[in-house]
C-alpha cells in the first residue's frame, strides 16, 4: 500500500445533509471504493478529506413509478444485474453490470461511482446514453436534473460540482419494441477493462430503421453517442450497403487512441465490426 | 479517533484504526488474522476476499470505516474443529497448491455456495472469476466446488500443526 | 502398501485451507522495522548524487547505499557482474540505488517519493537487434553473456542433398511469473550472530551463497530459512538473493530485524521475467520429407546482468532441435545484454522459447509440403539408436510415438481438422485444432548434478517420527507430499509418520536448488537412498528383520535411538552410469532422461474481435512413474494455463526498458473464464534413477501450449503466425497483412 495514511482523513455521513456539510468543507465523496481505493493503494489518490457516503439511505434503492424507473446512485452492479424488471426492459444495463470485474467488485461498485469517476472505460455510460437516462444531482442548494448526454464534459471531467452528489438516474420505459444490444471487448473474460464497448437500441419496421441509438465507450475521452451514424441509419433500409456505409461513418463519431491496453487502430476496426455485428443481428 | 465496532468470525472487536485503513490491514495487522492475503492491492486477484455482511468483497478496497457495525467472515472463521465440506473438497481434489490464493478462493466458493447449492460449471467459473490462481489452472478448483459434500467426510480432527 | 502412485492428500494442505500456514508477510518479529528499495528511474547513466527532499524527518530513517556494504558488492551466482546497490553506473530502470528502513511502512512510501537521484544519462539499448549490432557496448566487450555452438554432421552437405528447404523466424516475448505472493523476506544481521534470513524462496542455498561475500561471513554465520512460499515458477529461484541482501543490509545498519515485502507493482517491474527470444530456423528435407539438415540460430535477451542467462540459454539450445532426428545439425545461440531489468528463471528455462520456434517451423514445413502435421512429425521423430539434436544417443525404447497417437485419438484430431476446414467458410468464428510434439530434459543439464553433489538425509526422532532433511522447498508443487510417499514406501511406513523438515540451512544439508523438476527425480531418489541407509543401520544393529511391519520398524527406531544414539541415513548424488557429456563440444548426454509429450489445442477465433478462445486442451505425456496422480495432474493443468497466457494474453509492454503495465489489471493472466477444460493423460515408464521411478513433469506444460495454440489458430485462419503473445492487436495486423 503506497498511501501515507496521515495525509488522508475520512468520515462517514449518514444522511444527505451530513454529507453536504462535509462536501462544503472540501471533502470528496467515496462510495463503493472500487476506483478510489485502487488509486489510494497505488499512492495516486490526492491527499485530503474524504466523506464516506455508502450509508446514505436516500441514495439507495430501485423504484418504479408508472413508466419511470429510478435507480439510486448507490445501487450496486450486483443489484442492477439481478433486478428482474431491468433484465426485461433495460437488458443492456444488466449485461454491462455482469461484465464489470467479478462478483466482489460487483458487490461494491455503484452506479453513481461508475458515472462520477468519469472514466472513458466505465461500463455503465454507454447503456445510459442509449437509454437516454436523466441524471439527478443533489446539493444543499437542492436537486437538479439534466440529460445524461450532457453530463460528461471530457476526460475525467463532468457536470458534477464539488459540493454535489449524484442522487439517482431515471429511465423511461418505452423501448419494448426495440432490439437491445451490448458488446464489451476486453482483454479477458473476467476482471477485464474494455478496449471498446458498444450499446445499441434499434427499432425496425418492414426492414427500414425507424429509430436507432448507438453509443461506444473506451474510444474517445468520454463515452459517446454516435450521432452521425444514427442520423445516417434512421430511415435507411437495413442491408449490406447500409451496414458498410455505417461502418465508414462511425469514423466521424469515435476517435480511439493507443494506450498500454490496446491500439487506436484495433479499437477502431473492432468498433466497426461490433457495429456490423449489431446491425447484422437484427431481423 | 472514532471507535469502530467490527464483528469478525463471530467475535466483537472495538477498534480505533485510522478510518481510511484498508479492512485488509486491520484484519491482518490489528487482529492478527493473517489468513486473508494481499496479492495485488487493486481488487484484481481476490486473495484478500472476505464476506462483509454476507457479501463477497475485496478487503483491500474497503476503507475500514465502511465496515463499522458490520459482520465479517474470513477464512479463519470457516472451519471449527473439522474442515467445512468446501475445504474438505479442496483438499481431496487438489484445489490448493501453493495456498496463497486459497483463502480468497474459499471465500468466493463459500459466497457462491450460499446462494446456489448446485452451481453449473459456468456459474462456478463466473463465481470465481475475480480470484486469480497461478498454480492450478483452475480445473481442480472448479472440480472442488462441484464436488462439495461429495468427497469422503473428514477423518482428521482438531487444528492442524502449523 | 505402495504409496507411490496414490493420490495421498497434500501434507500441508489442511493448514493452508484453514489460513494457518505462515507466509513471510504473516510473520512479525519483536522490534521489527520495514525496509524499501529506491530505484533508478532511467535505463542507463552515471549516478552523481542523492538528494533527500524535505517532507519527512530524514534523521529517523535508516539509509543504506553501496558505501555501507560491509563485504563485497556483487550478487554471487554465475558472474560477479550485478551489484546489490549501484555504486556509480546504472544499467537498467528499477536498479536498486538506495535502501530505507523505518518502523512505519507508510512513512517509507512517502519518503521514497522525496528521494532525488542526480544522474547523467547515457544512451541505452532495449532490444536484441541493437545489442547484437553493438549500438552501445553495455556489457564487457561485446554485449554477449554467453554463446554456444553445436555442430553435428555436415549441415552444408545436408542442405545440398535436400529436396526441400524452408526458413522461418520466430519470436517470443517476456513473461512475468506472477506468483500470487510477491517476493518478501525478513532479515537479522549483526557482527555477533551473523545473518539470518526468512523468506519466500525456492533455493535456500542460493541465498546462502550470495550472503556470504556480501558480509564477508563464513558459511556458518549465514542462515537461510524458507517460509511457506506462495508460488515461485522460477521467479523465486535467484531473485530472493537480491531482496535478502537488501533486507540484511538494512538490518546490519539499523541493528533491528527488517521486513521487506514488495508490492505487486514493484514485484512486476523490478524482478526477473522469462527471456524474450528470436529464433531463425532453416530445415532441409529429402524426397520422403525426412529431415536432412537443421540450422538453428537462437538468441535470448538477458537484460542488464548475467543472472542465470547462461544456463537458460543452454537449456534452450539443447532443446532447440526438439524430439526429431536430423543427421546434420548446426546450432548457434547467444544471450545478449540490454538495458532492461535482468531476465531470469521461469518454468521451462529457455526450452519453451526454442521449442515454440521449432514446433511452429515444423508446422510451416508440413503445410509447405502438403503433409498432415501429425504424420509429418511422426515421420521425423527420433527413435532408439538415433541421435537427438544435442548429440545424445537414444539408448532405450521411447514412447513418443504412442504418446502422439494417444493425443490424436483422445482429441479426435484428424476428424476435427477435416471438419473445421469444411465448416469454417463464411463463419465469423472460426475453429481450429493444432498440436505440438516435444520433450523436456529432466534435471540439471550435462554435468550439473555431478558438480552439485547434492546430499539428503533421513532421520528418526525420539517421538517416533521420520524426518526428511533436504533443502528442497515446497512451493505448491507437492515436495512435502511426494517425499513422504517415497519415504513411506522405502521404509514400509505410513506417509503420516514422515515429517518433511522446513528447509533451514542451519539444519538441512544442501540437496541443491528447487528447479528443473530435480526435486522429485534427483532429490527424491536421494531421499529414498538416505532412507535405505537409515534402514541398513537398523539391519546391521540387528534391531530389525528384513521382513518387517510398520510397527516393528518404528519400534526399532526408538530402540536404536535409546541404545545407540542418533539414527540418520544420508546419501549423496552419483551420476547414473554411461551418461557422458562433452562440455567442450557441447554435445552428448545432455540429460539423464527426457519426458515426452504431445499437446493438442482446440480454439475458436472471433474474426470480428480478433480474440482467441481455447475451447479444449489435451496434454498427453510420458513422465516416468507418476508419484501422486492428483498433484501431477495439478502440475500439468497449472502449467498449461500459464502456457495459454504465454501464447495469447501475457504481454509485457516495454517503455525505455521499463515495464509499463506492471499491474495485475494491465498484465493479463488468464482467469477461470479463460482457461478451458484441460484433459491430462499420463503414459508411464518408470525411470530407474528417479525418485519412485519419476522423471520431471513441471516444465513440460510450458513447452507445448504456445505452439499448439498458434498451430490451431493457423488452421482456423489459414495464415502464418510466428510470434507470441498473439494478442488480438497483433492478430489483426497479421490478418490485414495477409488480406492485402
Amino acid at each position: 500500500m503506497r498511501a501515507y495514511l496521515p495525509d488522508y482523513q475520512c468520515s462517514s455521513a449518514n444522511s444527505l445533509s451530513e454529507a453536504f456539510s462535509f462536501l462544503e468543507k472540501g471533502a470528496r465523496p467515496i462510495a463503493g471504493g472500487t476506483d478510489i481505493m485502487v488509486l489510494f493503494d497505488a499512492g495516486l489518490l490526492a491527499p485530503g478529506d474524504y466523506v464516506d457516503i455508502l450509508g446514505i439511505s436516500e441514495l439507495k434503492g430501485i423504484t418504479k413509478k408508472r413508466n419511470t424507473l429510478t435507480l439510486g446512485a448507490l445501487t450496486t452492479y450486483s443489484e442492477v444485474r439481478q433486478h428482474k424488471f431491468l433484465q426485461t426492459n433495460f437488458p443492456i444495463l444488466c449485461e454491462s453490470a455482469k461484465e464489470v470485474g467479478a462478483v466482489a467488485i460487483q458487490n461494491r461498485g455503484t452506479l453513481g461511482g461508475n458515472i462520477a469517476n468519469a472514466s472513458p472505460a466505465a461500463d455503465f455510460p454507454p447503456a445510459l446514453l442509449v437509454y437516454e437516462a436523466k441524471i439527478h444531482l443533489v446539493s444543499s442548494r437542492g436537486m437538479r436534473t439534466i440529460d445524461y448526454t450532457k453530463f460528461h464534459h471530457g476526460y475525467k471531467e463532468s457536470e458534477l460540482k464539488k459540493d454535489e452528489l449524484i442522487h439517482s438516474v431515471s429511465l423511461e420505459n418505452h423501448l419494448s419494441k426495440h432490439h437491445h444490444f451490448w458488446r464489451k471487448i476486453g482483454s479477458r473474460k473476467a476482471q477485464a477493462i474494455s478496449k471498446t464497448m458498444m450499446a445499441g437500441v434499434l427499432k425496425i419496421n418492414k426492414n427500414v430503421i425507424e429509430e436507432v441509438r448507438i453509443s461506444f465507450g473506451s474510444v474517445a475521452p468520454t463515452a459517446v453517442r454516435c450521432t452521425e451514424v444514427e442520423k445516417f441509419l434512421t430511415g435507411c433500409p437495413l442491408n449490406k450497403n447500409t451496414i458498410r456505409e455505417a461502418k465508414q461513418i462511425l469514423l466521424k463519431d469515435i476517435h480511439p487512441i493507443d494506450d498500454i491496453r490496446s491500439t487506436g487502430k484495433y479499437r477502431l476496426a473492432v468498433s466497426q465490426n461490433v457495429l456490423e455485428e449489431f446491425l447484422c443481428g437484427i431481423g | 479517533m472514532k471507535k469502530l465496532a467490527l464483528t469478525v468470525n463471530g467475535k466483537k472487536y472495538l477498534l480505533s484504526p485510522h478510518p481510511f485503513s484498508r479492512l485488509l490491514d486491520v484484519l491482518r495487522e490489528d487482529l492478527k488474522l493473517t489468513g486473508t492475503k494481499e496479492g495485488c492491492g487493486e481488487g484484481e486477484c481476490g486473495a484478500c476476499s472476505v464476506m462483509l455482511d454476507g457479501k463477497l468483497v475485496n478487503s483491500c478496497l474497503v476503507p475500514v470505516l465502511q465496515a463499522d457495525g458490520k459482520q465479517i467472515l474470513t477464512v479463519e472463521g470457516l472451519a471449527k474443529k473439522y474442515l467445512t465440506p468446501i475445504q474438505e473438497s479442496f483438499l481431496n481434489c487438489g484445489g490448493a497448491q501453493c495456498g496463497i490464493c486459497t483463502p480468497g478462493m474459499l471465500m468466493a466458493a463459500y459466497a457462491l455456495n450460499r446462494n446456489n447449492k448446485k452451481p453449473t460449471q459456468q456459474e462456478i467459473r463466473e463465481g470465481l472469476g475475480g480470484n486469480l490462481c497461478r498454480c492450478t489452472g483452475y480445473c481442480q478448483i472448479i472440480e472442488s466446488v462441484q464436488k462439495v459434500g461429495k468427497t469422503k467426510p473428514s477423518t482428521r480432527k482438531g487444528k492442524s500443526r502449523s | 502398501m505402495a504409496w507411490v502412485g496414490k493420490s495421498t492428500l497434500r501434507k500441508e494442505g489442511e493448514k493452508k485451507l484453514r489460513g494457518d500456514a505462515k507466509y513471510i508477510d504473516d510473520i512479525t518479529l519483536p522490534n521489527m522495522i520495514y525496509g524499501v528499495t529506491v530505484r533508478s528511474p532511467i535505463a542507463r547513466g552515471v549516478l552523481r548524487g542523492i538528494e533527500y527532499l524535505p517532507g519527512v524527518n530524514w534523521s529517523e530513517i535508516v539509509k543504506v547505499t553501496a558505501q555501507d556494504i560491509p563485504g563485497q558488492n556483487y550478487i554471487a551466482l554465475i558472474e560477479k557482474d550485478q551489484p546489490y546497490l549501484v555504486e556509480t553506473n546504472i544499467n537498467h530502470p528499477e536498479e536498486p540505488i538506495l535502501l530505507l528502513a523505518h518502523p512505519n511502512k507508510h512513512l517509507l512510501e512517502k519518503a521514497k517519493t522525496l528521494v532525488k537521484f542526480n544522474i547523467d544519462p547515457l544512451p541505452a539499448i532495449f532490444n536484441m537487434a541493437e545489442s547484437f549490432a553493438k549500438k552501445e557496448i553495455i556489457w564487457k566487450d561485446d554485449n554477449t553473456f554467453k554463446s554456444y555452438a553445436i555442430d553435428r554432421g555436415d549441415v552444408q552437405a545436408g542442405f545440398k542433398n535436400s529436396k526441400f528447404i524452408f526458413e522461418g523466424t520466430y519470436e517470443t516475448g517476456a513473461q512475468e511469473q506472477l506468483y500470487i505472493e510477491p517476493n518478501g523476506v525478513i532479515a537479522i544481521a549483526n557482527e555477533t550472530e551473523g545473518v539470518t534470513v526468512w523468506g519466500s524462496l525456492q533455493c535456500p542455498y542460493y541465498v546462502h551463497k550470495a550472503l556470504m561475500p556480501l558480509f564477508n561471513f563464513p558459511p556458518e554465520k549465514v542462515r537461510v530459512v524458507q517460509a511457506e512460499t506462495g508460488g515461485g515458477f522460477g521467479g523465486k529461484e535467484e531473485y530472493p538473493s537480491v531482496i535478502s541482501g537488501h533486507a540484511a543490509l538494512l538490518s546490519w545498519k539499523s541493528k533491528l530485524p527488517v521486513k521487506m515485502i514488495y508490492d505487486r507493482m514493484e514485484d512486476m517491474s523490478a524482478t526477473t521475467k522469462r527471456h524474450p527470444s528470436i529464433t531463425k530456423i532453416k530445415a532441409g528435407f529429402d524426397n520422403n520429407k525426412k529431415l536432412l539438415a537443421l540450422d538453428i540460430d537462437f538468441t535470448i535477451d538477458g537484460g542488464a546482468y548475467t543472472t542465470l542467462s547462461a544456463v537458460v540459454l543452454s537449456r534452450g539450445t539443447l532443446h532447440a532441435a526438439g524430439p526429431y532426428y536430423s543427421p546434420n545439425v548446426k546450432i548457434r545461440s547467444r544471450a545478449l545484454a540490454t538495458n532492461t531489468p535482468p531476465h531470469g528463471a521461469f518454468r521451462g528455462f529457455g526450452a519453451p522459447q526454442s521449442l515454440f520456434a521449432l514446433e511452429k517451423h515444423m508446422e510451416f514445413c508440413a503445410r509447405k509440403l502438403n503433409s498432415n502435421p501429425a504424420i509429418f512429425r511422426k515421420n521425423n521423430l527420433v527413435k532408439k539408436g538415433q541421435l537427438l539434436g544435442c548429440g545424445q544417443w537414444v539408448k532405450e525404447e521411447i514412447k513418443i510415438g504412442s504418446v502422439l497417437e494417444k493425443a490424436l485419438t483422445v482429441s479426435g484430431f484428424q476428424e476435427k481438422r477435416k471438419r473445421f476446414l469444411a465448416t469454417n467458410k463464411n463463419k465469423v468464428i472460426k475453429k481450429g485444432i493444432g498440436l505440438a510434439v516435444f520433450m523436456h530434459g529432466a534435471g540439471f543439464t550435462g554435468s550439473g548434478e555431478t558438480f552439485l553433489s547434492s546430499i539428503a538425509s533421513v532421520k528418526a526422532t525420539d517421538d517416533g517420527k521420520i524426518e526428511v532433511l533436504t533443502s528442497n522447498t515446497e512451493i505448491g508443487q507437492g515436495t512435502n507430499t511426494i517425499f513422504a510417499q517415497m519415504t513411506a514406501d522405502t521404509l514400509k511406513i505410513d506417509p503420516s509418520d514422515v515429517e518433511v523438515v522446513q528447509p533451514d540451512t542451519a539444519h538441512v544439508p544442501n540437496s541443491g536448488p528447487t528447479v528443473a523438476s530435480r526435486t522429485c527425480m534427483i532429490v527424491g531418489k536421494l531421499v529414498e537412498q538416505a532412507a535405505l541407509d537409515l534402514k541398513e543401520k537398523l539391519f546391521s544393529s540387528q534391531l530389525l528383520n528384513k521382513k518387517h511391519t510398520r510397527k516393528e520398524f518404528l519400534g526399532a527406531c526408538k530402540k536404536y535411538i535409546k541404545d545407540v544414539g542418533e539414527l540418520k541415513g544420508t546419501s549423496q548424488y552419483k551420476a547414473p552410469p554411461n551418461v557422458i557429456w562433452d562440455e567442450q563440444r557441447y554435445q552428448g548426454d545432455a540429460y539423464g532422461t527426457y519426458a515426452w509429450a504431445t499437446y493438442v489445442a482446440e480454439v475458436s477465433v472471433d474474426t470480428r474481435s480478433y480474440t482467441t478462445t481455447v475451447d479444449k486442451f489435451w496434454a498427453v505425456q510420458e513422465v516416468g512413474k507418476v508419484i501422486n496422480p492428483t498433484l501431477a495432474k495439478g502440475q500439468i493443468i497449472g502449467g498449461v494455463a500459464q502456457g495459454i497466457g504465454y501464447a495469447l494474453y501475457e504481454e509485457v509492454v516495454w517503455k525505455n526498458g521499463k515495464m509499463a503495465n506492471a499491474r495485475m489489471s494491465n498484465y493479463i493472466m488468464p482467469t477461470t473464464l479463460d482457461v478451458p477444460d484441460i484433459e491430462v493423460h499420463f503414459a508411464e515408464m518408470p525411470y530407474a534413477y528417479g525418485g519412485g521411478g519419476s522423471k520431471g513433469i513441471g516444465e513440460l506444460p510450458l513447452d507445448g501450449p504456445a505452439p499448439a495454440i498458434l498451430n490451431a489458430m493457423e488452421q482456423a485462419l489459414g495464415i502464418e503466425l510466428t510470434q507470441i503473445p498473439m494478442t488480438p492487436e497483433r492478430l489483426m495486423a497479421k490478418m490485414n497483412e495477409n488480406s492485402l
